[in-house]
């Protein structure tokens, strides 16, 4: 097992793990966000690029691989977990054995069938709100695919402040936003980026 | 035709011309030629003497079309052109075509092309895709490639042979002359075009070539040249107009600093290259161009261009690192026939006066470095399989033997034709994943695309330039700097400062893909480098640097302080030669280091440093990182080595360097420039991001995906062919592995004199191998510990 990083935020104790998931020991949840399955058949319906087909294999190998690794029982999907609606038509070789809650991100398909097993809701209360898009906080959500630039390479991140906790994306084929980009300004400051390597290691955000 | 016809006489007659030998043997040929003469000279007018008397009774239709590597160069062909044509009232309308041209003049050129087209590779290959290129060019007659020296080195050369070969199938008796400058192997560019005959103009007058005199010797290390700012301003004032070369940018930028600062006369010295904005750089050209300068500090930017009449002295600032690189830049001065180039070489360091002596020799013996031609990329056949699909249907097989008749792809098997045709279709994945979503398909036994759609993003991506990640450099109020690249910029933390276009410039922030900078009365900046890849020398020229150090009598050629330097290293240890592989160890300052003098450049020298360290590692001498220099490489270690013959015991060659691949990130750079040619990664992607989006994709994701699923990918076997391709190290990493048996370990008390100017560069710059996640590590760990935090809590009780 890869090593992760145990922080607390509002009272939880949580685990950034080196893939760009949260591990809640004491609910045995695991938090992902941004699968984005799907997203090469898309690109190649479009009449685009024909990427390498692996990254929902890839994506999905990894998901399984922490839960085993974890034990954990419980997966919270923060939203964008197909890539778009014909993605989440399709059925997907999913872990077994786990309890799903998914939050519908602004990819996911509205209403009708995904093919996530467990139910879909718009948000998540336990003793803290999960989202897709951060709202008042304190949350914990996705949406933004964090990364951060340092020592000459991009490095996908956790974005820790006082009310957020952003998770980075964990689809394979994903993109990510700096976190010096605009939409980071007023909130993730001051804060930390949680950084996946092989493995995780903390940098403060400078206000 | 033995004479010019009478109007073109009258007018050669007027100018004060006469026709020179090669350019009435021009108008003779009907067959494709490949004509070589020197930079200058006319050359270029030349090529074009047959057309214009072709075109001199009228014509219709794209008679000749000109391609050139650089877009200045066609605006200035087209200036030139435009004198005879009026002098003579010949009925000839020139237009250019390149990416700056108007979309509106661009469509219009596809109804009705003008008769002389001036144009580039890409913007020729773009033209080909569209559903008119059959019309546009059935009634082409000649066709010609400028610079084609230049062109031939890189994928550019492959993509435009392609082209050609299109061109010719439009129409079949087109007759193509190629210029070139010299070139070590003729024939073998006269292949690579399909050139039929070579055309040699008379050679020039011996270049007036040698080292620069200086006052003080050259220091022991260091690559800036900074301690001859004297004198090379002194050969500025004597000269009407000098242009002075550097290897890399960051060096231009520190020795024009030092140039100014001492530049007491205020004589109008500029800057020139490639991260500069283009209306700098314009700029300078034109400040040049009307004599307003007297000299310009530049790089490679200013390689291929503009001919400036004024310009009479050439400084090389360091080692060429290629023979036919030097040939190339002293050609530059005193651009005509008859007046002697004049260049002076300025070395760096003590170990590059030999090298610089080398090249000068070199060039003396007319001994120019061999261009490797590998077979054409299979990459660049992918490209182009889908700008045709956007013209219209394809016919493999008759797309198979036109492609065949392209010089670069004669030796293509069909197996590999057919591999690059699925890539293009299918992606070329074992996994039939988009049978549904092809981009090309079968229909009716062409090869079309599925969505017409697509031939926008297509078209877009078109051309086998793959630049670096850019940032653009402006100040608070929008005042554009320059350009930096993108991991250097990253590097950057608040409060740095780092030069551009002869500015101190501190970091102030960086946002998207700019950044904001504020300029900087100090001086001295903290980071004067820019990141980037340093070209190795020479094959032919490392060897020449180890014939003047193995051979006593030849020393007599170098200044006294670089003889005496040579002469204590043979008191102290010895020299390499050709039966002993040199090897010394010493202690230093608690460590120990290992040299081995290969010669080999410094690619191979660093898989080396790669291979041996891991040895080291093994046999528990815990190897603390390595130099590679192109003629040693150095490696240090707390514990000495005595024993070389384990140390040099690598697995076989090609596993040693398969591993050194995955080290190094070199097939990942190749990866990604492959993969964009390819099309399966977009050239737009920057512009995406700038907007915010997260839709783009690193391409080291779809590497890792590839290489775990199939590593037999047609594109990771175009990335290795790429970097032995370009880096050509395997061959000299292998003939060094070959003299392994011949290693002569010398045991030192202390660091050699010839050993001393490596320690000294070892002090400064950065080692291999050190992890980058360590050094993003260390960096995050430092941030933690000064805001007084180690463990993260937020909003707990």
């Amino acid at each position: 097992m890869r090593a992760g990083l145990d922080f607390r935020f509002h009272g939880q104790e949580f685990i950034a793990r080196p893939s760009g998931a949260l591990y809640w020991p004491e609910r045995k949840t695991l938090i992902v966000s941004d699968l984005h399955l799907g997203r090469s058949s898309r690109y190649a319906r479009r009449g685009g690029a024909l990427l390498p087909p692996y990254d929902d294999g890839l994506t999905l190998a990894a998901l399984g691989a922490e839960i085993e690794a974890l034990g954990a029982q419980r997966v919270i999907s923060l939203g964008d977990s197909f890539d778009d609606d014909a993605a989440a038509g399709r059925s997907y070789a999913l872990p077994k054995g786990v309890e799903w809650i998914c939050i519908t991100g602004n990819h996911d398909p509205l209403k009708g069938d995904i093919s996530l097993p467990g139910q879909q809701f718009e948000h998540w209360q336990e003793e803290l709100s999960f989202r897709h898009i951060r709202g008042e906080g304190p949350d914990v959500s996705g949406h933004l695919h964090p990364v951060i630039a340092l020592a000459g390479k991009r490095w996908r991140c956790f974005v820790v402040s006082q009310k957020h906790l952003i998770l980075p994306a964990f689809g394979r084929y994903t993109g990510g936003l700096e976190v010096g980009d605009a939409a980071f300004d007023g909130w993730a400051r001051p804060g930390y980026a949680l950084i996946c390597g092989q493995s995780v290691f903390a940098m403060p955000l400078k206000s | 035709m033995t004479q010019l016809p009478p109007k073109f006489a009258a007018w050669f007659e007027a100018q004060g011309w006469q026709p020179h030998d090669y350019q009435l043997k021009l108008l003779n040929a009907d067959e494709s030629t490949l004509l070589i003469a020197p930079t200058g000279g006319g050359k270029t007018l030349s090529g074009f003497l047959p057309s214009l008397i072709d075109l001199a009774e009228g014509g219709s239709g794209l008679h000749t079309l000109y391609v050139s590597p650089l877009k200045a160069l066609t605006t200035n062909i087209a200036r030139n052109l435009a004198r005879p044509i009026a002098e003579m009232a010949l009925p000839i309308r020139v237009e250019e075509r390149t990416g700056d041209t108007k979309s509106t003049r661009r469509a219009r050129q596809r109804i009705d092309p003008p008769h002389i087209l001036l144009t580039t590779p890409e913007s020729l290959a773009l033209m080909l895709s569209y559903p008119e290129a059959p019309k546009i060019f059935a009634s082409l007659s000649r066709v010609i490639f400028d610079e084609l020296h230049a062109l031939g080195e890189s994928k550019r050369g492959d993509h435009l042979m392609l082209c050609l070969a299109r061109l010719q199938s439009f129409a079949p008796n087109l007759q193509v002359l190629g210029l070139s400058a010299t070139v070590d192997d003729p024939e073998d560019l006269a292949k690579f075009m399909g050139a039929q005959q070579i055309i040699k103009a008379v050679q020039r007058t011996k270049p007036d070539i040698a080292l620069l005199p200086t006052k003080l010797p050259p220091p022991w290390a260091g690559a800036g040249g900074r301690y001859g700012v004297t004198e090379v301003l002194q050969e500025i004032a004597q000269n009407n107009a000098t242009l002075i070369f550097h290897n890399t940018r960051a060096q231009a930028e520190l020795f024009f600093q030092a140039l100014w600062m001492a530049n007491e006369a205020a004589l109008p010295i500029a800057l020139h290259h490639g991260s500069l904005s283009k209306e700098q750089r314009l700029k300078v050209e034109a400040a040049m161009a009307s004599g307003a300068l007297r000299a310009i500090v530049a790089t490679g930017s200013l390689d291929l261009g503009l001919d400036w009449g004024n310009l009479d002295l050439v400084i090389q600032v360091g080692s060429p690192r290629q023979v036919k690189r030097l040939a190339q830049r002293i050609g530059r001065s005193n651009h005509r026939f008859n007046i002697p180039s004049k260049a002076r070489l300025l070395p760096t360091n003590r170990f590059d006066v030999i090298e610089c002596l080398a090249a000068l020799q070199a060039l003396e013996a007319q001994e120019l470095d061999q261009t490797k031609r590998g077979a054409g990329p299979l990459e660049v056949l992918c490209q182009h399989i889908l700008n045709l699909a956007c013209s219209g249907p394809i016919d493999a097989d008759a797309l198979y033997a036109e492609v065949k008749t392209a010089g670069p792809y004669r030796g293509l098997s069909r197996a590999d034709f057919d591999a690059c045709l699925d890539l293009a279709a299918t992606g070329g994945y074992a996994l039939r994943a988009y049978d549904r979503w092809q981009r090309l398909m079968l229909r009716g036994g062409l090869w079309s695309l599925r969505d017409p759609r697509a031939a926008r993003q297509i078209r877009m991506n078109i051309g086998t330039i793959v630049g670096r990640e850019m940032v653009r450099v402006k100040s608070r109020r929008g005042e554009a700097f320059g350009e930096i690249e993108e991991s250097f910029a990253s590097a950057l933390r608040e409060g740095d400062s780092f030069l551009l276009g002869g500015k101190t410039l501190r970091y102030v922030r960086l946002k998207e893909l700019t950044l904001e900078a504020v300029q900087e009365r100090k001086a001295e900046p903290k980071i004067p480098s820019y990141s980037g890849q340093t070209m190795s020398s020479s094959l032919r020229l490392s060897r020449r640097v180890f014939e003047i150090l193995a051979d006593k009598t030849r020393w007599k050629a170098l200044p006294q302080s670089v003889q005496d330097w040579l002469v204590l290293q043979e008191e102290r240890s010895e020299f390499p030669s050709k039966t002993k592989l040199l090897c010394e160890s010493f202690p230093h300052r608690g460590q120990q280091y290992l040299v081995i003098y290969g010669f080999a450049g410094k690619n191979a020298h660093q898989a080396l440093g790669l291979l041996i360290s891991r040895n080291l590692e093994a046999q528990g001498l815990a190897p603390m990182g390595f130099l590679a220099s192109d003629h040693a490489l150095m490696i240090s270690s707390l514990s000495p080595v005595s024993d070389l013959a384990t140390l040099f015991a690598l697995e076989s060659l090609d596993e040693a360097l398969t591993h050194w691949f995955a080290q190094s990130s070199l097939l990942r750079r190749a990866f990604r420039e492959v993969a964009t040619i390819a099309g399966l990664l977009q050239r737009n992607q920057a512009g995406a991001r700038k907007t915010g989006k997260q839709a783009t994709f690193s391409s080291d994701i779809l590497f890792d995906a590839l290489r775990k699923h199939e590593p037999d990918h047609l594109l990771l076997r175009a990335s290795l062919e790429h970097v032995s391709r370009e880096i050509i190290d395997k061959e000299r990493l292998s003939a060094l592995v070959e003299q392994f048996p011949q290693a002569h370990l010398r045991v030192l008390p202390q660091v050699s004199p010839l050993a001393a100017p490596l320690l000294m560069e070892m002090g400064r710059v950065k080692l291999q191998g050190q992890g980058t996640e360590q050094a993003a590590r260390k960096m995050a760990e430092e941030l933690m510990t000064l805001s007084g935090l180690s463990q993260i809590d937020i909003g707990g009780a």
